[in-house]
């Protein structure tokens, strides 16, 4: 009968960082109510310590405090830092505080509703509140592997002590943070193996992103990844007490035999209480969410969601939305933190309405937006530039001057926040960190265009996708002939962000529009985030090259039905897609990559073609010859869209115009083979240019080996127009019929280099140059995944005297990199950063090295140039 | 995509070039036939400062070839320049001084610019016809690749010579210590092979140091030793000894080879540029006297 008088205005259950500081906030109210009164709020913890997951964390892990963009809003005090020094920090603050704080009290049931909920422990007892916040995040119960043999013995989902473990070969599924945390901590003292199932470590934070690539990277961690790789079956160990686990990965399946395999997947919400305590999921998977209110209530009115289950599995997050919805219970109206960020975003457009409204209206507006939780969308919008048009130049101005003073206002702020939480700081006696004292990130605010002004012009090169929410762009084709409008909830871009090739026709914005231009990295991270979210997008993708290539004529809407039936496929390096000699079914549309076409002649295979991203192959089948006459081969990892017979003939009984596109494209392909076929020399050159990495270049540079009397102009050159360090290795690189190809930046059609960058330092000029920018940290993640060895880690080269006092005097090492150079101290303080190849992008006559060669065998080629180069021959 | 030097622009300036000769040419004959053709007319005046221009201009290529900013034109385009008109500085120079030579300082300049022509025609030469036959020598492979190889024969020879007989040991040790490849200027350009073996057997004609080009004395060697193997195994050790040494001499004549082309393509260059300098000064020196004895 006790229990019976436990009555709360709040109960929150879970005392993680979502849980402790909505603690932390009651309390505060609790305290300014005059704290001498019984606590009107109770935080139960299941366990005998409170955030349970941040215990678990491994000794002295240092904990971050993504995203950097993101203010914190909470009576509790977080930053970067080690674990132990959070945990103290907070364990002072629940005193301080006076948090009301019950442990070893699991709740096993929660009934009623607001104004009443019943919450039954564990031991028993049963205690009343008015309003309910449920915390309990995601941690507790693990997603599995559900692959044959999982429960084996072999496998486990947590890793309490890495320490635990010694001299034993452990596999970490997984590409999240904590999988990372594992993997670096177990490698101290075991071989680890990483699979991830994506092929860049999209969703982990900066931090360990950096730390696991550097880990991969170090000669002195026994530590491989498997990219694009995944478990297919496990078995169970041996006498040795190894298992062996079949991975499958790009080029293979391969047996691996291990002591334990460790499955990160991330957590999955406990849905079976969750939903005991009346809350619905929106859908069946098991990483569904369930669907809150802007104020996190669920749809049993008076109870409340935050933290992890609540789609925000961010520390910061969690703890502000703890702080937030306190408030929010005690009819406070407070916005998100966020809500300042994207408010900047939308300070020019010519709106009355707030944010959460012109949230909600464009994801309502953006069919592929929809499905997305409002939370991913903010984030979104956030990494995101939004951008207006004005009719006129007086529009503009006053438009651009809105948003700088929005942008002004924010900076000011910043920079008020930071000094307040310095001085709190030194207030309380803490060491000052670099990271407390560095300038907050640039605010960013809507970006001001005039009408008519151009986006992106046919052969630049970039990758942003854009988002019409307003308005309307217009298309133009490659050669100018034809023009497309697009309206509010379509988009464009997506060609260039699947293929990384150069755009392939111009965008002009209209009147009165509002776009939302999505970074690459963004984009992909939504991607990689949800599945039903990527088959979406995919289909609405599939749905567009569809249009683009076969019926350009038509609406979106007329092809839908025919975009179901067609399937994607990819193929990994070398794989073969068709074989010559047997029936084919379908044709292939490139979306990326690059697949060499080859013929068995007597005695060997000749390279007879290649076709790139936007181009097909194999519609002969469809086209009256089903036999194949050549055997086809990815080149570079691809993906095709592939198209059956039927779907084929539907498409062109659609817009029977494109026949006769189709047909000359196919005649253009067909002479190219037969070219290559009649000069089986060409072919095995072309298989050569191919196996070194060509067919995914954009702009390499190869040499003729019979012109050139290796004079090294060309490296001296380089060496000269970057800071004294070529970029170019003439010797090395491999050559085949006087044809050499040096070791030197290919500019890929999706740079290698580029994934995993933590600092975004390498980017892509519009006119297809890869570089990397000064921000540049020097962790070698871009050197480590250029196939081609293009990039080195250098020092800024000592100055040398000029050119004339070598020449007349003997002073310094004359032109080009100086081999005995020793750098001097400001170069060794800043540290050895990436360089490679830019292409001379800031040169006026292009690049240095081809231009100084002497007696011309230095050319840079793309693949479309192969044909060229064997006709010369 | 890859043009020749020579034809580079659809031979834009062998056409300059014959047209200055031609312009050139007609200045000459335009001198009045009462007076000797000399220098000192007027045509002879300005015959003598464009091949003074050209001179220095085509010196020139030198700062140009290094100046690796400018975007005047490419290297290519400025050699291939300075091939047709270099051939043309001379004949140009030649219609200047009315072929009147004799022992002197303004001789000595057109003897100078001979000597820079001709060399600058080997150069040409070079340049044009060595590349293609450095690549038939050094085949898809690179010269490191190749010196990869004779490391590999090399520490392979030694490993097996260890469990031959001394005398085997002694002579396939020394062939492989004692292998010369390159060397001086003259090494270089001719490709001597003054490889060497010790043969410790040898004692009794004079020195055991006797001549080893290419390889021929350790080839020999092993062919002779094999018959007269006794052990068990020891054949087998002899042929792969023999069957290495074999692959040995056509990577060292391949790497000789090698050698032997890349001086031939850059070493020209030590006597052109030294006697470009030399022209420059006598030429100073010719222009400077002239003015001065006027």
């Amino acid at each position: 009968m006790v229990a019976a008088a436990e009555i709360y205005e709040i109960a929150i259950i879970g005392s993680g960082p979502a849980g402790l500081s909505a603690a932390a906030r009651a309390a505060e109210i609790d305290q300014r109510a005059g704290g001498g009164s019984a606590p009107s709020h109770l935080l139960l913890e299941a366990h005998s310590e409170f955030a349970k997951t941040i215990h678990r964390y491994q000794k002295g892990k240092f904990v971050m405090d993504e995203p950097g963009f993101l203010d914190l809003r909470s009576p509790l005090r977080f930053r970067a830092g080690l674990r132990e020094a959070i945990l103290d920090h907070w364990r002072r603050d629940i005193e301080a505080k006076h948090i009301h704080l019950r442990y070893q009290a699991e709740v096993v049931a929660v009934s009623g509703q607001r104004g009443d909920f019943v919450l039954r422990l564990k031991d028993g007892a049963e205690l009343h509140a008015r309003q309910v916040v449920l915390a309990i995040g995601l941690e507790g119960n693990p997603q599995k592997m559900g692959v044959p043999g999982e429960d084996c013995g072999l496998v486990q989902y947590q890793l309490d002590d890495p320490a635990a473990y010694r001299n034993e070969v452990i596999m970490v599924v997984g590409a999240g943070d904590s999988a990372i945390e594992n993997a670096i901590a177990l490698a101290r003292q075991n071989a680890v193996i990483i699979v991830n199932r994506r092929d860049e470590f999209s969703r982990a934070k900066a931090g360990n992103l950096n730390a696991i690539l550097a880990a991969i990277n170090s000669k002195s961690v026994d530590l491989q990844c498997y990219y694009a790789s995944s478990v297919k079956s496990i078995k169970p160990a041996g006498a040795d007490g190894m298992g062996c686990v079949h991975l499958s990965t790009p080029e293979a399946v391969k047996p691996i035999r291990c002591h334990r395999l460790i499955a990160r997947l991330g957590g999955v919400p406990p849905r079976r209480f969750v939903e005991s305590c009346g809350v619905v999921f929106p859908s069946a998977r098991p990483d569904a969410l369930p669907q809150l209110s802007p104020r996190y209530e669920s749809n049993v009115p008076g109870l409340y969601i935050v933290g992890s289950l609540a789609g925000y599995p961010l520390i910061k997050q969690a703890m502000n939305q703890g702080q937030d919805v306190v408030d929010y219970i005690h009819g406070v109206a407070v916005e998100p933190v966020d809500h300042a960020l994207l408010a900047l975003q939308f300070a020019a457009l010519p709106y009355a309405a707030g944010v959460d409204d012109i949230l909600a209206l464009y994801q309502q507006r953006i069919p592929m937006f929809r499905r997305m939780n409002t939370l991913a969308f903010r984030e979104l919008v956030i990494e995101s530039r939004v951008l207006m048009s004005t009719p006129d130049a007086e529009a503009q101005a006053s438009a651009q001057a809105k948003s700088e003073q929005a942008v002004k206002r924010r900076a000011e702020a910043q920079r008020t926040r930071q000094r307040a939480q310095l001085a709190q700081l030194k207030a309380a006696g803490e060491a000052l960190t670099d990271a407390d004292a560095a300038p907050p990130p640039a605010p960013k605010a809507t970006s001001v265009l005039r009408q008519e002004d151009f986006l992106f012009r046919s052969g630049e090169y970039s990758n942003t996708f854009f988002t019409i929410v307003e308005g309307e762009v217009t298309i133009i084709s490659e050669d100018g002939s034809k023009r497309f409008v697009l309206g509010p909830g379509q988009f464009f871009g997506e060609m260039s962000l699947i293929s990384g090739r150069p755009r392939r026709g111009s965008a002009q914005i209209g009147a009165e529009t509002i776009l939302i231009e999505t970074p690459r990295r963004s984009m992909l991270k939504l991607l990689n985030s949800n599945d039903e979210v990527r088959a979406g997008i995919d289909w609405v993708f599939i749905v567009r090259a569809l249009q683009q290539h076969f019926a350009p004529g038509l609406p979106m809407a007329a092809l839908r039905e025919i975009a179901q039936r067609v399937t994607t496929r990819s193929y990994a390096t070398g794989e073969q897609i068709y074989h010559e000699g047997e029936t084919g079914d379908c044709l292939h549309l490139i979306r990326s990559g690059t697949v060499a076409l080859f013929r068995q002649t007597a005695k060997v295979e000749v390279a007879v073609g290649h076709v790139h991203s936007g181009q097909i192959f194999g519609q002969l089948a469809l086209m009256g010859d089903p036999l194949r006459r050549e055997t086809t081969r990815a080149a570079v990892p691809v993906e095709t869209i592939a198209l059956k017979g039927p779907e084929f003939l539907a498409l062109l009984k659609k817009d029977p115009q494109r026949i006769a596109v189709l047909q000359q494209n196919t005649t253009v392909q067909l002479e190219q083979i037969s070219q290559l076929a009649s000069q089986p020399e060409g072919g095995h050159l072309v298989s050569f240019l191919m196996h070194q990495g060509l067919g995914e270049a954009t702009n390499a540079i190869i040499i003729d080996e019979s012109l050139c009397v290796g004079c090294d102009n060309c490296e001296r050159a380089c060496a000269e127009t970057h800071g004294g360090r070529s970029r170019l290795d003439r010797k090395a690189g491999a050559s085949y019929a006087s044809v050499h190809v040096p070791i030197s930046c290919r500019h890929c059609e999706q740079p290698h280099c580029m994934k995993d960058c933590p600092v975004d330092a390498i980017h892509r000029a519009p006119s297809g140059e890869v570089f990397i920018d000064h921000s540049c940290i020097g962790c070698g993640n871009c050197q480590s995944n250029c196939p081609y060895s293009a990039i080195r880690m250098a020092y800024d080269a000592p100055a040398k005297p000029g050119l004339l006092s070598w020449l007349l005097l003997g002073l310094g090492a004359g032109p080009g990199e100086d081999p005995h150079g020793v750098p001097d101290q400001a170069a060794k303080a800043k540290g050895k950063k990436a360089v490679k190849c830019d292409a001379c992008m800031d040169l006026p006559g292009g690049p240095a090295c081809v231009r100084a060669c002497p007696t011309g065998a230095a050319v840079r080629i793309g693949p479309e140039q192969f044909s060229e180069l064997i006709a010369r021959r | 995509m890859h043009q020749h030097l020579l034809s580079y622009r659809r031979r834009r300036y062998l056409r300059l070039s014959l047209g200055l000769l031609v312009a050139s040419l007609l200045i000459y004959f335009s001198q009045a036939p009462t007076l000797p053709r000399n220098g000192g007319s007027w045509q002879g005046y300005t015959l003598g400062g464009v091949a003074t221009a050209m001179i220095l201009w085509l010196a020139w290529l030198g700062l140009r070839k290094r100046s690796y900013r400018s975007s005047l034109g490419t290297v290519q385009g400025w050699t291939s320049a300075h091939v047709w008109l270099g051939l043309s500085v001379l004949p140009i120079a030649a219609l200047h001084g009315a072929f009147q030579f004799g022992w002197n300082v303004h001789t000595l300049a057109f003897v100078l610019l001979t000597a820079v022509v001709l060399s600058g025609i080997y150069g040409m030469f070079a340049y044009l016809t060595l590349p293609q036959r450095l690549v038939r020598v050094h085949g898809d492979q690179s010269r490191a690749d190749w010196l990869t190889e004779l490391n590999a024969i090399d520490a392979r020879l030694r490993e097996l010579a260890v469990d031959a007989d001394a005398r085997t040991q002694a002579i396939v040790e020394s062939a492989v210590d004692r292998t010369s490849l390159g060397g001086g200027v003259l090494a270089q350009w001719f490709g001597f092979d003054r490889s060497r073996v010790l043969d410790p057997a040898a004692a009794g004609q004079g020195s055991r140091l006797l001549g080893n080009r290419g390889q021929q004395r350790l080839i020999d060697f092993l062919a002779a030793r094999i018959p007269l193997a006794e052990q068990r195994g020891e054949v087998a050790m002899l042929q792969e000894l023999l069957a290495l040494a074999g692959r040995r001499r056509r990577v060292l004549d391949t790497l000789r080879k090698g050698v032997r082309l890349n001086a031939r393509i850059k070493l020209w260059l030590v006597l052109h540029i030294p006697l470009t300098l030399g022209l420059l000064s006598a030429l100073t020196v010719h222009i400077l006297v002239v003015f001065l004895y006027w």
